[in-house]
């Protein structure tokens, strides 16, 4: 029924339509994503102290993310379904590798060397393979979940989550743990099931504290808790990201305008805390803008999803979009100082490849099962 | 797997459901964004906004320009050298040991520099304040610290004005030193004003005239970043220089004056008897006082401090000498002035003198006594003691006292030294008070020979002196005569000396002009290659005090203890332009230490009037 109405909204040239069709491309989300990665250039041209090679390399890390996309799109989901769990297998071997031969930065070992060609990170890839796994292994089960596959699918989630979660990678390894967990939720996870689950979090969160976390991660809890406390230390990039988000107000300071930003007083302005410079150049008119945008792709997706030939598909397209719609969260509830500080990007807007590799095969995925849905 | 069939439309309703679920919760979360968004860029807007700008812009204050110092004759001796420092916000670095070590291979640093760094990073400052590592940069040193700018966090290449001494140790005592400013200092300055102000006027000249040279300070309104560096100066005033100083003092003459003591221990000022300016300021041994601005090194400041010759110590203004015989020209005034005696009178000096009722023999320092008749004007010239202790037995210590005070002895009445010592011209209370025994003829017996507990310094001598070259008409000694081109001014003097005689003043500088042209005459070394009317007065100071308690050391101590030579002096006697007074510690003869070393600048100060009359002659047609 809204699929009529989608297609009723469509111009009506059919040949338009079927180029879109032969792609395997739903013309909508990809209106919307070529929109984000638009704006995603203007604000890092800014956020980047107006560096030109940032956003040629930018727009090439958006044209291999297009283009990643365009190909996923091409296999029919059927085909993800059967390479799950040897995908998962090679997620969870490149993790062990990471902990044996991985390279690092600051202290975190997340880094897999290949040949000394590239490095890519493992974990990266397990945001995709978890939530495939899950949706491999739900779709073979009786629906809404019993104990035993609830119990399966936590042995899925949290093998690689802690691996991750020792790297030490808190912020990726909590978003691969979610979207294992929203396959589960999609697939019908009694409210019961919901509700232990949550005291469970709040009962291990004492342990977490004491037992796994490391003290980096410990600091931004606690200057996540009260930023002022460390106001020139960990609590900087806090302060300064309010007061850049702040002084933008309604209408904000215009492009390349923003003091905070273009002073470097922001720190991380072109990675993490790009939301900030947006926010301060184009206030809240921008920022409500950009929300909806993000809004109406996860919407979008979500419709995709539920449009999905099988059980594999649907809880597979679902489940990557809720959690493209958590990094939008995390990220800007982080930078605007509701969530603590956790390393996560601005999806499609923060600089950087591996991202908007990895989200964009996901969008080829969802294409892939909205375009596959009648053969 | 499982036994029952999969519902593939059940299972497409429960994730429908779920889906709008999903839905929903996003929109809510999407809406608890837009609402913290409203919260950040609405409500709170202003106090953000506030923030954002209070990091934007500082306000920041300029240092003003330290007024220069010259000599009487233009010659620069303070001046603000353009100097690149390494500075360190040592809040902003992140490793500190790392960042040195890396500026280390990169400059090279000093123990020294390092040390210091260090003891400032420990001491009390304002927080973000940059603290020097570094001075005088080098342009490769410079291109050397920019090129690894990035690898430097909070180390900046500061372009500053530092004070330079070109005269060095000729003038440390006379202009002091500026040094940087510590805690205490801190605490009494005017923040408004010393804001931007790293160095601060320590002693001498520097110190005295502070308020005048620091000048006020200007402020701009600059843009920066978050690391400080200014991007864009919005707003400024500039700061007001400091003033300008001219002294009185003479840097040929200054120059002359040290190099006659050839390193050793002692001290002369020479004034101009017509304004008190002091011509110059000597005492030596010196050291340089470029090596104070920057923070002197442990060692080197221990090694000065230290040192047996005590270079640190000012004996012009604070150096307090027993003035000895220099004196006999004053309290033979005050003989003629009382009544006691004149200049007819004389008497027979055995080379000894006694007091009725006690049993000391006073000695004169010539054991055969001066002969049967002798007169002031001999007593003058061959210092005879016999007649002093006579005299001013006779004169008493209720006369004498009153009258030397005139001369402004027992008091500083320099204009603008401000820590000169009074010394001490000792009365019957002080004796009471500080000795706790009453006041015997004998001390005035030692008074009347400058000696007892008698103390003069220098420039005390040099300003009675003066005052007795212009006949008794007061000029306070001042070493600064213009600020900018405004002449300081004398508000007060002390009274001028009147005595009953006036003629009396020509008397006595004749007879002072025997010291050195008669042929009893204790200075009369001097007479030679003599063109002007030069009068002159030997002394000499017993050193006391010092014991002979360390053996090793006795050479040394045995050369520490002989007498000071001292020598006063003023010329020409007709037109005197000129007074100077000498003190060679341990220099035992007065007649052929300390009074050579008053002709060389006498010397040299009239030939240079003498040039200076010659060429305003060719140029006016004088």
């Amino acid at each position: 029924m809204a699929g009529d109405f989608s297609r009723q909204l469509d111009l009506g040239d059919s040949s338009g339509k079927n180029i879109w069709k032969k792609l395997h491309l739903d013309p909508k989300l990809f209106a919307l994503l070529m929109i984000l990665a638009l704006a995603g250039l203007f604000i890092l041209y800014s956020a980047s102290g107006q560096n030109i090679s940032m956003i040629y390399r930018q727009a090439t890390y958006y044209g291999l993310g297009f283009s990643i996309m365009l190909i996923i799109a091409q296999f029919h989901p059927r085909w993800f379904q059967m390479a799950a769990p040897w995908m998962y297998g090679a997620g969870i071997v490149a993790l062990l590798l990471v902990f044996l031969i991985g390279v690092g930065a600051k202290g975190a070992q997340r880094w897999l060397s290949v040949f000394g060609v590239f490095r890519f990170q493992p974990s990266e890839i397990m945001k995709l393979v978890v939530p495939m796994t899950m949706a491999w292994f739900l779709a073979s089960q009786l629906l809404p979940p019993k104990f035993k596959v609830i119990a399966i699918s936590m042995g899925i989630i949290f093998v690689p989550t802690l691996m991750v979660m020792k790297q030490p990678d808190l912020g990726t390894s909590l978003l691969i743990a979610g979207s294992g967990i929203f396959a589960l939720l999609l697939a019908g996870l009694s409210w019961r099931w919901i509700a232990l689950a949550l005291v469970t979090v709040l009962a291990i969160a004492p342990v977490m504290w004491y037992g796994v976390m490391h003290d980096y991660q410990k600091q931004r809890v606690l200057t996540f808790l009260d930023p002022e406390s460390d106001p020139l230390g960990s609590g900087w990039n806090i302060i300064q990201s309010k007061t850049a988000i702040g002084s933008g107000g309604v209408e904000g300071k215009g492009w390349l305008q923003g003091t905070q930003s273009q002073l470097e007083f922001l720190p991380e302005r072109h990675t993490d805390f790009i939301i900030a410079v947006f926010a301060e150049e184009q206030g809240l008119i921008g920022v409500l803008l950009l929300l909806a945008l993000y809004l109406a792709i996860v919407i979008r997706g979500l419709y995709m999803a539920s449009k999905a030939r099988d059980s594999f598909s649907r809880l597979l397209a679902g489940s990557l979009m809720i959690t493209f719609f958590i990094y939008v969260f995390v990220n800007i509830g982080m930078v605007s100082g509701i969530l603590p500080v956790v390393g996560v990007p601005l999806p499609l807007i923060s600089y950087g490849g591996t991202s908007i590799v990895t989200l964009m095969a996901a969008f080829g995925v969802i294409m892939s099962v909205y375009t596959h849905r009648q053969a | 797997m499982s036994f029952a069939l999969k519902d593939d439309r059940s299972e497409k309703e429960i994730f429908a459901h779920r889906a709008v679920l999903a839905s929903v919760f996003v929109f809510f979360l999407v809406l608890v964004l837009a609402t913290r968004m409203f919260f950040l860029q609405v409500t709170e807007h202003d106090v953000y906004a506030t923030k954002s700008e209070n990091n934007r812009v500082q306000l920041q204050p300029v240092p003003p320009i330290r007024g220069l110092i010259f000599d009487r004759n233009g010659v620069l001796l303070a001046e603000n050298q353009p100097s690149h420092s390494l500075t360190v916000v040592t809040e902003r670095v992140d490793d500190l040991e790392q960042t040195l070590a890396l500026i280390d291979t990169l400059v090279g640093l000093t123990t020294d520099e390092k040390e210091k760094f260090l003891k400032r990073v420990n001491q009390w400052r304002r927080p973000y304040e940059a603290i020097t590592l570094k001075y005088k940069l080098s342009e490769t040193a410079i291109a050397k610290l920019m090129v690894n700018n990035p690898f430097l966090k909070g180390v900046q290449v500061e372009a500053e004005l530092i004070r330079h001494y070109p005269k060095g140790a000729d003038f440390a005592h006379v202009l002091g030193y500026v040094g940087q400013i510590n805690e205490r200092e801190k605490k009494r300055l005017d923040p408004s004003r010393y804001k931007a102000t790293r160095r601060i006027g320590k002693i001498g000249i520097e110190r005295y005239y502070e308020d005048l040279l620091h000048g006020q300070p200007g402020f701009q309104k600059v843009e920066t970043n978050a690391q400080g560096r200014v991007l864009k100066v919005l707003e400024r005033k500039s700061p007001t220089p400091g003033r300008n100083l001219i002294l009185n003092v003479d840097a040929t003459l200054q120059k002359k004056a040290y190099d006659a003591f050839k390193g050793r221990r002692g001290s002369l000022v020479a004034m101009d008897p017509n304004t008190g300016g002091v011509l110059a300021m000597v005492s030596s041994p010196s050291f340089d006082p470029n090596l104070f601005v920057n923070g002197i090194s442990h060692n080197k400041y221990n090694s000065l401090r230290d040192s047996l010759d005590k270079p640190l110590f000012d004996r012009a203004t604070r150096g307090q000498y027993p003035p000895g015989s220099t004196m006999k020209p004053f309290i033979g005034l005050g003989f003629l002035e009382s009544g006691v005696t004149s200049w007819s009178e004389k008497i027979e000096d055995p080379g000894w003198y006694m007091l009725e009722n006690d049993e000391r023999v006073y000695r004169d320092w010539k054991r055969k006594g001066h002969g049967d008749a002798i007169g002031l004007r001999h007593a003058i010239i061959q210092s005879c003691d016999t007649y002093f202790y006579e005299m001013s037995f006779r004169t008493g210590i209720d006369y004498l006292n009153p009258f030397l005070t005139k001369f402004g002895f027992g008091k500083n009445t320099a204009l603008d030294i401000g820590n000169a010592l009074p010394a001490l011209l000792p009365t019957r209370e002080w004796k009471k008070k500080h000795r706790g025994r009453s006041w015997y003829a004998g001390d005035t017996l030692n008074l009347g020979l400058g000696q007892g507990y008698m103390l003069a310094t220098p420039l005390q001598l040099a300003t009675a002196m003066s005052v007795f070259a212009a006949k008794g008409e007061w000029n306070r000694a001042k070493l600064v005569q213009f600020i900018d081109s405004e002449e300081l001014k004398e508000e007060t003097k002390p009274d001028n000396v009147v005595i009953k005689n006036p003629d009396d003043w020509n008397r006595m500088g004749r007879a002072m002009e025997g010291v050195i042209k008669h042929y009893l005459g204790t200075a009369k070394g001097l007479a030679n290659n003599l063109n002007y009317r030069l009068a002159g007065k030997t002394g000499t100071a017993q050193v006391v005090g010092i014991k002979q308690n360390e053996e090793y050391d006795s050479e040394a101590l045995l050369e520490r203890q002989r007498d000071h030579a001292l020598f006063v002096s003023y010329a020409p006697v007709n037109d005197p332009k000129i007074a100077v007074a000498v003190v060679v510690e341990n220099g035992e003869s007065a007649g052929s230490t300390a009074g050579p070393i008053a002709k060389i600048v006498t010397d040299e100060y009239l030939a240079s009037l003498k040039n200076l009359d010659n060429h305003l002659g060719e140029t006016y047609g004088r």
